[in-house]
């Protein structure tokens, strides 16, 4: 408690990749980020970092950030070469800076794929994952047009399940981690939560997919089954999913070669 | 003079709402298609908003400043949302639900829209598990719901702590199949900085691309903004860092009135500021209080110590003493006022000497350390991870901190504002929470408005208006509009001064959270109306934004949004000023009981105070819209 009160500061470099758009050249570039105090979050300590920047009258560092809680999924940071740095279970914005000695060199990296255009430093552009979405990512509901909630019990072990692949908070962690930069993680978090549900059976097979197809359009790379994900996944969301992912693929697949849809059915939606 | 009139139907209250929806005007399906919606932001209010519009067959457009829509702070909120489901069998009722909220508000909000929010909350339960919001179960099945403060009953429904996330991830997942379907159009990383007035009426939006600073005009036969609260204008509190007045202020400036922006809440149990760097402040649920103590040093020379080394007989838990009959579970305004007192007096605790102790000590002894954790085990992970302290082995820190605004833009009963065209709904209108929101109620409000209010009352509006009758994006307005939000960005990123935007954000929370925060004097207000137009003049003199205005450019985006905070701040303070009574988190220090109670003044105050700009550096006009309780009378709310 009284070493909290008064901590020893502590002096690290970054290694920031630095790149003025999408079109030009990047490069790391290191800065010196001296007496910083332990309980301060990475993020802050950027921002630090950025004002000191300013008033040397250089460009700050662009890097997206939003509720610094590591719920909105907006900040998106590789940290020594890890999505989200070095602890488990959490986004950039909760990693503070305790997790690092003095001393220390510490690489800072937007997260990388293909299928995450770079926009500027630190900022890459996610709209593939919003494109995966509004293919599939959903339970058609009109407004008024809903049941009595209560109509539909639903077994709470199926609903605890949902809820742990609903909880993906969109940031792609999973993607930059991957080898193959690949979104199965991300898909199978959604058709997971969805598919688990009873009000999800209707759209079950449209929705794997569309969303599949998706993301292959996108340009997200295959599964190899590493699970470099599940490790990065700030929400730590289980694998499981992509079996289930699979397992829906397959199926919705073989259904779709036995009982075409019919042609009517398919003008909107998917 | 702005003309308010809140266009309340006639009849008993419960008829009210009913009996509206068959008076409004609709528009034929066929004619709906001729009709473009703009909707700025897209958390709860504005998804579901832009959603439902379309599902309804207009053309929408939607514009969010986030990457994605499903960034918006909405995914932010813990603890739940109530709804009158009465699934518990206690009681509960449309009219409890209504009730709770009015006199949560302390009397300062309209009767027949809080009716209105009880009477839909149902539906909006029903809406949400459609979707396949996956909420708390029991293990039969059905729902589970638990309590909240400021109600008697369990009517709050809930998803883990994420009720918030799982909310507008199903109204995104809504937003997100029309945008597939191409009924919205869909505008990331797009900022709305004017509104475009045509005629008296709104007409459209100038949008900078965040990404290529593209600035593109938007025209649309009504525009809704949807973006949020403006509590950032103290800098530190729980909101997103990127939550923004701008869109609502640049509206103000067009002519919209703004609504009470003194009524600010303040959450009591939040992780204390840790050092000047600081850019967040984090809420620990308020169900700690249950079983935690609060407490601060008796003496001044104890503050710095470390506090189990602080006898039982120097430790004075203060809310206990003050308030024998509730203690620890004193209302939100009351325990963080008495915080602030402890700290003011120099026994605050930490190296700021801004915080008071949590302390579970009584609770291990009663229940187990393992007790204790099956309750809070997550609060206490999030505490250690965040201060490196564990609540278990000393006293948590806490401070209240800024966390939601009641005030907002003016709206009448069809939530538009008092410029025709322009719609306000979630936290960015002032109407349902009066000078207090209840917890879980912003969630109800947000899905509310957006889900099963605008559906309807757009259509009464547009039906009026003729179907194609858009003005050109070439005409003199939206060039004028355009042209205003170029010069503001060439005249920041021509400035050249020293200091980055970062600076005058945080000196304007401090003169805020100092003269306008828990506890406000007359004294204290009118020195903030001293320092804020100095502040302003001196941001834009001195402040340094860099880089271009066409890329990605994060200092300008803050510069604006900086700017407009300030002006804000200065509003709020003129609210506040001139506010002379205390009510719900408006807290005037010369207007309480003997003890420390708010001492409303129905007589002078029980209205709405709307506030209309009148031009750069001349005095808004204060407008008036009286509450007429028809059907509640009002009280002194007691908490003892």
């Amino acid at each position: 408690m009284v070493a909290a009160s008064t901590p020893p500061s502590l002096s690290v470099t970054l290694r920031v990749w630095r790149q003025a758009g999408p079109k030009t050249l990047g490069q790391f570039k290191d800065y010196a980020a001296k007496d910083l105090n332990p309980n301060m979050s990475f993020l802050e300590m950027l921002d630090v970092v950025n004002d000191g920047l300013t008033i040397k009258g250089e460009e700050p560092i662009a890097f997206a950030h939003d509720c610094r809680e590591g719920i909105c999924g907006t900040c998106s940071l590789t940290i020594n070469g890890k999505p989200h740095g070095p602890g488990r279970a959490i986004a950039t914005c909760q990693t503070y800076l305790r997790s690092f000695r003095d001393g220390d060199i510490i690489v800072v990296e937007p997260f990388r794929a293909a299928a995450f255009p770079l926009v500027k430093d630190l900022v890459v552009d996610r709209t593939s994952f919003d494109q995966i979405m509004q293919a599939g990512g959903f339970i058609t509901a009109r407004a008024g047009s809903a049941p009595e909630a209560n109509g539909l019990p639903i077994a709470k072990g199926v609903a605890d399940l949902a809820m742990d692949a609903a909880q993906c908070i969109g940031c792609g962690a999973c993607v930059a981690a991957c080898k193959n930069a690949s979104a199965m993680l991300f898909v199978s978090a959604k058709v997971g939560h969805l598919g688990l549900l009873p009000q999800g059976q209707a759209e079950r097979d449209r929705r794997v997919l569309a969303m599949v197809h998706t993301m292959d359009e996108a340009g997200f790379g295959s599964c190899t089954n590493q699970y470099e994900c599940s490790a990065a996944c700030p929400k730590t969301i289980s694998h499981d999913f992509i079996a289930r992912l699979n397992r829906d693929y397959l199926g919705a697949t073989l259904r779709r070669a036995f009982q075409p849809e019919a042609a009517t059915t398919d003008g909107g939606g998917a | 003079m702005a003309t308010l009139d809140s266009k309340i139907p006639s009849g008993p209250l419960a008829d009210k709402w009913r009996k509206h929806k068959v008076d409004m005007k609709l528009v034929n399906p066929a004619n709906k298609r001729k009709y473009e919606v703009i909707v700025v932001g897209a958390g709860l209010a504005g998804s579901s908003a832009a959603s439902s519009l379309a599902d309804l067959g207009y053309k929408v457009k939607c514009f969010v400043f986030h990457d994605s829509p499903r960034r918006a702070h909405s995914i932010a909120a813990q603890g739940g949302i109530n709804a009158a489901k009465n699934y518990q069998n206690d009681g509960d009722s449309v009219h409890r639900l209504f009730y709770d909220t009015i006199k949560g508000g302390d009397y300062r909000a309209r009767e027949a829209n809080v009716h209105r929010l009880a009477e839909v909350s149902a539906n909006i339960i029903d809406q949400c598990v459609a979707q396949g919001v996956p909420f708390a179960r029991e293990y039969g099945g059905l729902l589970a719901n638990r309590s909240f403060g400021g109600a008697q009953v369990s009517r709050t429904f809930y998803a883990r702590g994420q009720t918030g996330q799982q909310l507008l991830l199903g109204a995104y997942s809504a937003l997100s199949r029309t945008v597939g379907q191409g009924l919205v159009e869909l505008h990331p990383n797009s900022e709305m900085l004017d509104l475009v007035v045509v005629n008296g009426h709104a007409k459209g939006i100038i949008v900078r691309n965040l990404k290529t600073g593209a600035i593109t005009r938007h025209a649309a036969d009504a525009v809704i903004l949807a973006t949020g609260g403006y509590g950032n204008v103290f800098n530190l509190s729980t909101y997103a860092r990127q939550s923004n007045a701008t869109a609502i202020w640049r509206a103000y400036k067009r002519g919209a009135c703004m609504a009470n922006p003194c009524y600010t809440q303040i959450h009591p149990t939040c992780i204390p500021v840790s050092g000047d760097y600081q850019s967040k402040l984090t809420l620990m649920s308020e169900s700690l209080r249950n079983d935690g103590r609060i407490w601060a040093p008796k003496k001044k020379d104890d503050a710095k110590k470390d506090p189990n080394t602080i006898a039982e007989a120097d430790r004075d838990y203060f809310l206990e003493r003050l308030y024998p009959s509730f203690g620890n579970l004193a209302p939100r305004d009351i325990a963080s006022r008495a915080a602030k007192r402890v700290c003011d007096e120099g026994r605050g605790a930490g190296a700021s000497g801004l915080g008071v102790y949590l302390d579970f000590s009584d609770a291990i002894k009663r229940l187990g350390e393992n007790g204790v954790r099956e309750r809070y085990g997550n609060l206490f992970a999030i505490y250690h991870e965040i201060t490196a302290e564990s609540g278990y082995k000393t006293p948590m820190r806490i401070y209240p901190a800024v966390h939601y605004t009641m005030g907002g833009l003016w709206v009448d009963y069809n939530l538009m504002s008092n410029v025709p065209g322009l719609f306000v709904l979630g936290e960015a209108n002032f109407s349902d929470h009066g000078a207090n929101r209840l917890g879980a109620s912003a969630l109800m409000q947000g899905l509310a408005d957006g889900y099963f209010v605008i559906p309807y009352t757009v259509g009464d509006y547009l039906a009026g208006q003729k179907a194609g009758s858009r003005p050109s994006i070439d005409s003199a307005e939206f060039k004028a509009a355009a042209e205003n939000v170029t010069g503001m960005s060439q005249r920041f990123l021509g400035t050249k001064g020293k200091q980055p935007v970062s600076h005058f954000h945080k000196r304007l929370g401090k003169i805020m959270w100092d003269h306008c925060g828990m506890a406000r004097t007359k004294e204290g207000l009118e020195s903030a109306l001293q320092k804020l137009p100095a502040l302003r003049e001196e941001f834009h003199a001195t402040v340094n934004v860099l880089g271009s205005g066409d890329t990605l450019n994060q200092s300008l985006e803050q510069a604006g949004r900086v700017a407009d905070f300030i002006e804000l701040g200065e509003l709020m303070c003129r609210d506040a000023l001139t506010r002379e009574e205390s009510c719900g988190g408006h807290f005037r220090e010369e207007h309480q009981y003997p003890d420390g109670e708010c001492k409303r003044d129905d007589e002078q105050f029980g209205h709405v105070a709307a506030w209309e700009f009148q031009g750069k550096d001349k005095t808004p006009l204060r407008n008036v819209e009286p509450l007429n309780y028809e059907f509640v009378k009002m009280s002194v709310r007691n908490y003892k």
